[in-house]
C-alpha cells in the first residue's frame, strides 16, 4: 500500500491521519477526520463545493491530494463559525439574504466569500460575480448569495 | 471518480527531482499544481506509478527582473503571478491574461509552469509566452538547455521536453515605451476552457504609430498561433488606421489545422478566434491610448 502520514493543523486543531497517496484531501477531511460540512459535487473542480482554505487561500480540496498538504493550515466550513456555535458574518449574512435553499453549496460559498472579503473588503458587482463564478448553486439563482456579501461586507466596514 | 494508486515523492531539491525522473522514467509525473492533473487523474483519464510534488521547491518560487528579462520560476502559483508587481509592471499582457485562468480557487494553486508544459490549447499563458518571444529553462540529470516559445509547443498537450527534464523557470522579454495591452476569450461559461482567445501587445509611439507588436491565438488549433500576418498588418501604422473587424479576419486566415470538436465547428471557432483578435486589439488600442 502506498500509504504515508499527514500532519496539518485542521481548524485550529492539529490533526495527524494515516491515508493512501490517492486520498484527496476532500476524502480524508470527510472520511478519516469526520468533517461532512465539506461537499462533494463534481470532484473535478467545477463546481466548487468542496471549497475549503489551505494556508489562507480558497482551493478545491478535491484537486488536492492530502500528503500535498502536509504541514498547512486548513480551514473548513467547521471552522467558520465560533467555538459557542455564534455564525460568522458571512454566515449570518447568508441566513439574512436567503443566499441558501438546500444548502448543499452553502459551504463552499461561505469558504469562497471568506476568502474574497479578505482579498477585497469591498468588493464592488462585478468582483463579487467573479470570485462567486466558480461555485455552482442549483437554487438561488445567486442573486441572495450576492446580497449576503454586500451585507457581510457592509458590516464588517462599519464595526 | 477516484484516481488509481500511485507512490508519493516530494523533495525540497531540483537535483533530487531529475534525478528521480532519470531513475523512475515513464512511470513518474510531475505534479505542481496539479489543477489540471488531478481532474484528469480523478476521472481516471491519467494514471500514473509514480508522482513526484515539486511545490515545494524553493527554487521554482521566484520572480526576478534580470536586465531586459523578468525571470519566473515554474512553480509560482497564478494567484502569485496576478498580484506581484514586478509582472504587474515589466510584463503586462502576462498580467492581464492571469486572472482569465480558470477560477480564483484554481488559481490558488494552479503555476505557471504548470499550465505551460501541461501546453493546452486553450490555455493563456502558453499564448502570451509565445507572443512575446518568452524562452523557458528545462533541466534534467543530463544539464540544462533553453527552448524558445516558439520550438515549446509541438503538439496537443505536447512539448519539445524529453521526459526526464523539468521547466524550471520561464523567461519574459520587457517591453520599454508606451505600451498597451488586451486580451480576449470566449468561453460557454465563466471560467471554462476558451473556445479561442487573442492576446495582443503593442508598443506606440508618441504620434500614436505602432512600432512594435505581438499578436498570438489561443484554442484554435492544437498550439498557441503566433500572428506574423496580424503583426505586420498593424505595426508602423496609425492605431486609429487599423480596423478591428477585418484584422481579425486576417489573424486567423493562415490558420490551416483549426481544431473542431462536437460543440464547436472549424468554421465557428474562426469566427470566434477573429472576433476575440478584433475584441484584444481594441482593447491593447484604447490601453495605449490611456498612457500618453
Amino acid at each position: 500500500m502506498n500509504e504515508l502520514t499527514v500532519s496539518m493543523t485542521v481548524n485550529g486543531e492539529p490533526r495527524q491521519v494515516r491515508v493512501e497517496a490517492r486520498r484527496t484531501l476532500a476524502d480524508t477531511l470527510r472520511e478519516d477526520l469526520g468533517l461532512t460540512g465539506t461537499h462533494l459535487g463534481c470532484e473535478h473542480g467545477v463546481c466548487g463545493a468542496c471549497t475549503i482554505l489551505v494556508d489562507g487561500d480558497a482551493v478545491r480540496s478535491c484537486l488536492m491530494f492530502a500528503a500535498q498538504a502536509d504541514g498547512c493550515d486548513v480551514v473548513t466550513i467547521e471552522g467558520v463559525a465560533a467555538s459557542d456555535g455564534t455564525l460568522s458574518d458571512v454566515q449570518q449574512a447568508m441566513h439574512q439574504c436567503h443566499g441558501l435553499q438546500c444548502g448543499f453549496c452553502t459551504p463552499g460559498f461561505v469558504m469562497s466569500i471568506t476568502a474574497l472579503l479578505e482579498l477585497h473588503p469591498n468588493p464592488d458587482q462585478e468582483t463579487i460575480r467573479e470570485y462567486l463564478s466558480g461555485n455552482l448553486c442549483r437554487c438561488t439563482g445567486y442573486q441572495g448569495i450576492i446580497a449576503a456579501v454586500k451585507v457581510a461586507a457592509a458590516a464588517r466596514e462599519q464595526s | 471518480m477516484k484516481p488509481s494508486s500511485f507512490t508519493y515523492h516530494r523533495f525540497d531539491d531540483l537535483a533530487d527531482v531529475t534525478e528521480a525522473l532519470t531513475r523512475l522514467g515513464d512511470d513518474a509525473k510531475l505534479l505542481a499544481g496539479g489543477q489540471s492533473l488531478v481532474p484528469m487523474m480523478n476521472m481516471r483519464l491519467a494514471r500514473f506509478e509514480h508522482l513526484i510534488d515539486i511545490a515545494r521547491i524553493d527554487e521554482l518560487r521566484t520572480i526576478e527582473r534580470r536586465q531586459d528579462h523578468v525571470v519566473i520560476g515554474a512553480g509560482v502559483r497564478h494567484c502569485v503571478v496576478e498580484r506581484d508587481a514586478v509582472i504587474e509592471s515589466d510584463v503586462r499582457l502576462l498580467h492581464a491574461s492571469t486572472p482569465l485562468i480558470g477560477h480564483f480557487q484554481i488559481r490558488s494553486r494552479g503555476t505557471i509552469g504548470g499550465s505551460l508544459a501541461h501546453a493546452d490549447p486553450a490555455a493563456e499563458q502558453p499564448a502570451v509566452a509565445v507572443a512575446l518571444d518568452a524562452s523557458f529553462d528545462v533541466v534534467s540529470s543530463r544539464g540544462s538547455r533553453t527552448i524558445a516559445a516558439s520550438d515549446f509547443f509541438v503538439g496537443l498537450w505536447e512539448t519539445a521536453m524529453n521526459p526526464d527534464e523539468v521547466l524550471r523557470a520561464v523567461s519574459f522579454p520587457v517591453w520599454s515605451g508606451r505600451l498597451g495591452v488586451g486580451v480576449a476569450e470566449f468561453a460557454r461559461r465563466h471560467g471554462d476552457f476558451a473556445i479561442a482567445g487573442s492576446a495582443v501587445q503593442i508598443e506606440v509611439s508618441e504620434n500614436d504609430e505602432v512600432v512594435r507588436s505581438a499578436i498570438a491565438l489561443f484554442g484554435m488549433s492544437a498550439t498557441p498561433h503566433r500572428s506574423r500576418s496580424a503583426e505586420s498588418h498593424v505595426t508602423g501604422h496609425q492605431l486609429a488606421n487599423v480596423d478591428a473587424i477585418e484584422l481579425g479576419r486576417l489573424g486567423v486566415a493562415d490558420i490551416v489545422d483549426v481544431s473542431q470538436d462536437s460543440n464547436v465547428s472549424a468554421s465557428y471557432r474562426r469566427d470566434v478566434g477573429a472576433a476575440m483578435l478584433a475584441e484584444a486589439w481594441r482593447r491593447a488600442a484604447a490601453d495605449a491610448k490611456r498612457r500618453i
